[in-house]
């Protein structure tokens, strides 16, 4: 077995251990993406309830805020992740201090990911039937009760299937940004195994990205089946 | 305002919706007074504004003018939380349900009685005991998804019934139902009112529910409230032509009507047509006997509609009436000085 792994993934062997080792850049991903998974799904969270409840249909109608809202959410959806962590170099540094390295990339992973997220929460509360919510506002729940009670509720099933496809596209943040100094498993594939020409390694990446990926999508299926009834 | 003290009080209700450019008048100048202890009926085809004016009784619809008095306590004028808090006294079920399907039969009772203050264990004993009301004792640890229709608003009443409310609001609730069902949720809707007191308000397009629990009934048509009035003084003597419609549809009289001028057996029967309504005793009287006594009169029944509406007879009688013609006459006028309505049918087909 040793003796295969030497012969067929050399580079990957050489790689393996120190500082920009496979073992660092597995950690590095995992890092990126839970810590920016988060913190974007707190604030997507936050701006998705806040899209559902101000709409026109929604428990507390506010024309201003929603439309105000809609539109940053939309602007920052458009701009495309590779230029959003070039533009953003200095609030990055404002916040955590450095622009490269995983927690460099931590910020423009938050600013990327939240605003797709916050669509996604809206798309999954609006699902939420509206006689469910009008039966709770005639029970006497105020809007704050119906959120938790009723929305995140009912929405659950929903909301962590937008959660799953949310992280796995963070994932695919994460390798980019690695791949422009942010380390992990982007960084690896491209900077080692593509830019020298070591195909083993860029394999390997990619294989390790695909087993989270599908881990991640495995937990999210089971979550869902557990809940719904 | 010695008559207006209703536990319902709505007057000049008055709703309007704007939207993209068109205005809506969903519901005109409406007034309605609704008694502690009475199953009140409001019937009108959809888009009448039915739905619209009862949700204004707690105010999930606000109304754009008129006053909203409920148990004495005028609704427009509570801050956000007072409202809240009236809402409780005023349990309201839906046309399909909107039962939460994240909880089960047992969480969705016990869903309005998380803020009661009351114990974990006093809400159990309660639940159990609403449970038992709607005959679901059995079903508390099932998912609504597992519940058939009728299940589904047995949960939904009971629910409604968790905080005790003096009002109960009705709307369409039976309307996505089967017939079998229908008539045992109304069952079940007429004992609440019974045993309880509670004051119920019914919304449907059906005659048929109507009559079998309310004892007050307003028409609806275009937003307006076109007639209102006792159970029998409605299906007796109905006065506006969508009346008339809603009681000869439920009474089959309609249909008969086509089928007989179709068939042409009253020319065949060389007669005239003649509509029978009686509220109560009437209907013991031999009157076709005492037609061919007194006249020489043949009365030949073509329909008969028997019906017991809060314990009163309601019928409605077609007959050909044959002899000879002044003798019909007599006999038309003795009709007319019974305690009965008697209208004559043209035999011509409506819009000839």
């Amino acid at each position: 077995m040793a003796d295969l792994v030497n012969k067929f993934l050399p580079n990957v062997v050489a790689n393996w251990e120190g500082d920009n080792g496979f073992v660092v850049a597995i950690w590095q991903t995992l890092y990126m993406t839970f810590v920016s998974a988060l913190f974007a799904g707190i604030i997507g969270i936050i701006l998705g309830i806040l899209l559902v409840v101000t709409a026109d249909d929604g428990i507390t109608p506010h024309k201003t805020f929603y439309t105000c809202l809609d539109k940053l959410v939309n602007l920052f959806r458009s701009i495309p992740f590779i230029i959003l962590l070039a533009v953003i170099g200095p609030f990055t540094k404002l916040i955590v201090g450095q622009t490269i390295g995983p927690t460099g990339a931590l910020v423009p992973l938050v600013i990327g990911t939240a605003p797709f997220f916050a669509r996604q929460v809206q798309l999954a509360l609006v699902e939420v039937d509206h006689g469910v919510i009008e039966a709770a506002e005639a029970i006497g729940l105020s809007p704050i009760k119906i959120i938790f009670r009723v929305y995140l509720r009912e929405g659950l099933p929903e909301l962590i299937r937008s959660g799953t496809l949310t992280i796995i596209s963070l994932i695919g943040l994460t390798a980019m940004a690695g791949a422009v100094g942010g380390g992990g498993l982007g960084n690896m594939a491209i900077s080692v195994g593509y830019q020298r020409f070591e195909n083993d390694v860029t394999i390997v990446s990619m294989l390790f990205i695909l087993v989270l990926v599908f881990v991640i999508q495995g937990l999210g299926d089971f979550a869902v089946r557990k809940l719904e009834h | 305002m010695a008559e207006q003290n209703g536990i319902i009080q709505l007057k000049d209700i008055d709703v309007t919706f704007h939207n993209e450019g068109k205005t809506i008048e969903a519901v005109k100048n409406v007034s309605i007074n609704v008694n502690k202890g009475d199953v009140f009926g409001v019937i009108g085809y959809s888009g009448a504004g039915k739905s619209t004016l009862v949700r204004v009784i707690n105010l999930l619809q606000k109304p754009t003018s008129g006053t909203v008095v409920v148990n004495d306590q005028n609704l427009t004028q509570l801050s956000a939380k007072d409202l809240r808090k009236a809402r409780r006294n005023i349990g309201m079920i839906f046309q399909h349900f909107n039962l939460m399907n994240s909880l089960t039969v047992y969480g969705n009772v016990d869903f309005p009685l998380r803020d009661s203050g009351l114990s974990k264990a006093e809400r159990k004993q309660k639940i159990d005991k609403l449970l038992d009301i709607v005959g679901l004792s059995d079903r508390a640890k099932n998912y609504p998804s597992q519940l058939s229709g009728g299940q589904k608003q047995r949960v939904a009443i009971a629910r409604a019934l968790a905080n005790d409310p003096e009002i109960l609001i009705s709307d369409e609730a039976t309307s996505a139902l089967d017939p079998k069902t229908t008539t045992e949720i109304l069952n079940l809707l007429g004992r609440l009112n019974e045993e309880l007191g509670i004051t119920i308000v019914i919304i449907t397009h059906e005659m048929d529910a109507i009559k079998q629990v309310c004892n007050r009934v307003a028409v609806m048509e275009n937003g307006e409230l076109i007639e209102e009035g006792s159970l029998l003084s409605i299906f007796g003597n109905p006065k506006q032509q969508l009346t008339k419609d809603f009681v000869n549809t439920s009474t089959h009289i309609g249909s008969v009507l086509d089928e007989i001028r179709d068939s042409g057996i009253v020319d065949k029967l060389s007669g005239r047509l003649i509509e029978l309504n009686y509220i109560g005793d009437s209907t013991n009287e031999p009157i076709v006997v005492e037609l061919y006594k007194r006249f020489q009169v043949e009365a030949n029944i073509l329909f008969s509609n028997i019906e017991r509406l809060q314990s009163t007879t309601v019928g409605i009688m077609l007959f050909a009436l044959t002899g000879d013609d002044d003798k019909v006459e007599q006999a038309i006028q003795y009709l007319n000085s019974l305690k009965v309505n008697v209208k004559e049918i043209s035999l011509k087909k409506e819009g000839e």
